[in-house]
């Protein structure tokens, strides 16, 4: 037996221990890596009729895969630029959506973080109780918020900022409002859990020193607050990429999001395999950008968890 | 680096809403002074650190540094650098980076500031250093960083708030001695916070004694111990033991003080109360445990004291002998071990006398409880 297991049934007794084990590999193992894998192995069979499943035409194949980058076999285009873009677009909202929400949230949590006070606890309060409310309804708020008759475009011909209602929805102003709102506190909690362990007295001194605001953060807090900023940049880029609700709900008429296209394959089309393959594309492709934007940063994979 | 810029105080005081942290300060340190602010935890002392740096706006008053106002000057244009109670080093530079950091917000380049931190470096004794992180030193080594960061800025006033109570007791003596021939070396104002007698009586040209937003003294170290202006210095600094009484008569700068338990004593009224006590005041008086000497049994006079012995300890340069003194507080007795012969009184009276000039009359006021 390892140390570390040997230390940790030591400490935790023998029932207990197994208990907590059995359950995070029951966790890990039966809910996590065994679903996963099993949509892996769909990703390379092809689309059969229940009947010829275990037949001799269910075989590995690249098929689905080879879908997404040509499209169709004898289709009209060389590539399958249709659900490519999708791909490449969603990548890149996602990337931006994530931006936007630390530019956003960083200065949210150095506040909260820094600012001693009951109506800290308040405003926390205030963060956290929107989403007693579920994220369907929320994006159907947004909806109203954003939309052609909406609150907002009411307010702004009201206020003669424009002459027309703008289509908040149609160019996907209201879908990325509603990314973004929607793991804010992804963000701004991990960002927040940092900063609020440093040091008053570092920024004073940093202060003393002859330091500018704008340093004091660049030298000083950014590079103390990077673990939680990795954090939270990770699992809204994520969330972001791999959301449903809210591009269904708010994004416009001629835009999809990727995983929009992973559902119709599943649903509307009933080709799990192919769906599978789009599914395991998003996810792999996803872990990999994350992983060389780590490598970038310089941020550990330790990191991330505190 | 230039040096003697001094520091005023003018009627300072500061408030946090009801609560006077600073009443009415008023101090004038001369430049390249080692000036103690010295007092129990919660005196003051710190708010008043904050306030020459620029952390904190007096709500009255005036802090003057070099003669200038410095009202509406924040903390990074004073010509302060502040070394903070736990140093308060940035963990993810290094320590030449920690060092220079002053320069850098300055833009001076990497090679220029390398050059400046292994100068530094070599000042603090900790050569070839500048590599490692912060927690890769020990207590000490942290300390020169903070010092050698501060001196970097080239400030003319360096403020340290009790930047030694971190360490252990051997390190503390050591860095006493250090940090005053770093001062006499580089010639600048240093403002010391603390709350350690011993530290403010050994660095210190000039000490500021604090009780509760108050200052109650200020002089060097010396004339602080030998003559204080109030019970509360008397008792804060060193080790003393009080009589309680009433003032029987003033006789030129001297008072008969009729005391609760040990008679009519003889005591030199404190410089600054001179003239200030009459006879039906109610009195303090103080007399060090080193300024008793042995006296023969019984003899009666003022400035014969006579209690019982109730411990006695040898702490190998002094007898200690622990007598019962007043309101239950024990009076101490310190006699130098010189070979001579000591026999224990445990249990029994013994009476000891005093030089009149040793022992210090007060008007009566409240005592330190640390």
């Amino acid at each position: 037996m390892p140390r570390f297991l040997k230390e940790f049934f030591d400490r935790n007794g023998l029932g207990i221990g197994s208990l907590m084990l059995g359950l995070v590999l029951f966790w890990t193992i039966g809910l996590i890596i065994l679903p996963q894998l099993s949509m892996l192995d769909f990703s390379f069979r092809p689309n059969l009729p229940p009947p010829e499943i275990g037949g001799p035409k269910d075989v590995y194949t690249m098929e689905n895969y080879k879908y997404l980058v040509f499209g169709p076999e004898g289709g009209s285009q060389d590539y399958n630029a249709v659900d490519l873009k999708v791909f490449y677009r969603t990548l890149v909202a996602a990337i931006f959506v994530t931006i936007f929400n630390l530019i956003l949230c960083y200065p949210i949590a150095y506040y909260l973080a820094q600012t001693k006070g009951n109506h800290i606890r308040i405003f926390a309060l205030m963060l956290i109780i929107p989403y007693w409310i579920n994220e369907i309804l929320r994006a159907f708020a947004l909806r109203i918020i954003f939309g052609e008759t909406g609150v907002l475009n009411n307010l702004l011909v009201a206020a003669g900022i424009f002459d027309t209602p703008f289509d908040f929805v149609r160019n996907d102003i209201a879908l990325y409002a509603g990314l973004g709102y929607a793991y804010i506190l992804l963000m701004i909690f991990p960002i927040y859990n940092v900063i609020e362990s440093l040091d008053r007295n570092q920024i004073e001194a940093a202060r003393d020193m002859g330091a500018s605001w704008p340093m004091i953060h660049r030298r000083v807090v950014i590079p103390y607050a990077k673990p939680g900023i990795s954090s939270g940049c990770t699992m809204v880029f994520m969330l972001s990429a791999g959301a449903l609700a809210a591009p269904q709900i708010l994004g416009g008429p001629s835009s999809l999001w990727f995983t929009q296209l992973i559902y119709q394959q599943f649903n509307d089309n009933s080709d799990w395999p192919q769906g599978a393959a789009y599914a395991v594309v998003l996810l792999v492709t996803c872990i990999l950008l994350v992983l060389a934007l780590m490598r970038v940063f310089k941020v550990n994979m330790g990191d991330i968890g505190k | 680096m230039s040096a003697g810029v001094g520091v005023d105080l003018e009627n300072l005081w500061i408030r946090f809403g009801d609560f006077v942290a600073v009443r009415d300060a008023n101090v004038h340190i001369k430049g390249g002074d080692f000036f103690s602010f010295l007092g129990p935890s919660g005196c003051g002392k710190t708010t008043i650190l904050r306030a020459v740096s620029g952390f904190l706006d007096p709500s009255e008053g005036q802090v003057l540094i070099g003669g200038n106002d410095m009202k509406g000057i924040g903390p990074n244009k004073r010509p302060t650098a502040l070394i903070f109670q736990n140093l308060a080093l940035f963990p993810l530079m290094k320590v030449w980076e920690n060092i220079t950091f002053s320069m850098e917000i300055k833009g001076a380049s990497a090679k220029e500031r390398r050059k400046r931190a292994d100068e530094l470096l070599d000042m603090i004794a900790l050569p070839g250093q500048g590599d490692k992180l912060p927690s890769e030193l020990s207590g000490g080594q942290r300390q020169r960083v903070a010092i050698a960061r501060a001196l970097c800025a080239e400030p003319d006033v360096l403020l340290l708030d009790e930047p030694l109570s971190a360490l252990d007791l051997k390190l503390r003596q050591h860095m006493r001695t250090e940090l005053r021939e770093i001062q006499q070396r580089v010639g600048i104002t240093f403002i010391y916070i603390t709350h350690d007698q011993g530290e403010a009586l050994t660095m210190s040209d000039n000490i500021a004694v604090m009780r509760a937003g108050v200052i109650d003294q200020i002089g060097d170290g010396k004339t602080i111990y030998n003559d204080p202006s109030t019970a509360f210095a008397a008792s804060f600094v060193g080790e003393n033991n009080v009589f309680r009484g009433t003032v029987k008569q003033v006789q030129g700068d001297k008072a008969l003080i009729a005391t609760n338990r040990s008679g009519d004593l003889l005591a030199r009224i404190s410089t600054a109360n001179q003239g200030k006590m009459k006879a039906g005041d109610d009195a303090m008086m103080f007399i060090r445990p080193e300024a008793f000497a042995l006296a023969p049994a019984g003899t009666q006079g003022d400035h014969f004291v006579t209690a019982t012995v109730t411990n006695e300890e040898f702490e190998g340069n002094s007898f200690n002998i622990f007598m019962e003194g007043e309101g239950g507080k024990e009076m101490k007795v310190s006699l130098p071990n010189l070979g001579q012969s000591f026999d224990s009184h445990k249990g029994q009276p013994m009476t000891l006398q005093y030089d009149v000039q040793n022992a210090v009359a007060l008007p009566a006021g409240d005592l330190a409880t640390e």
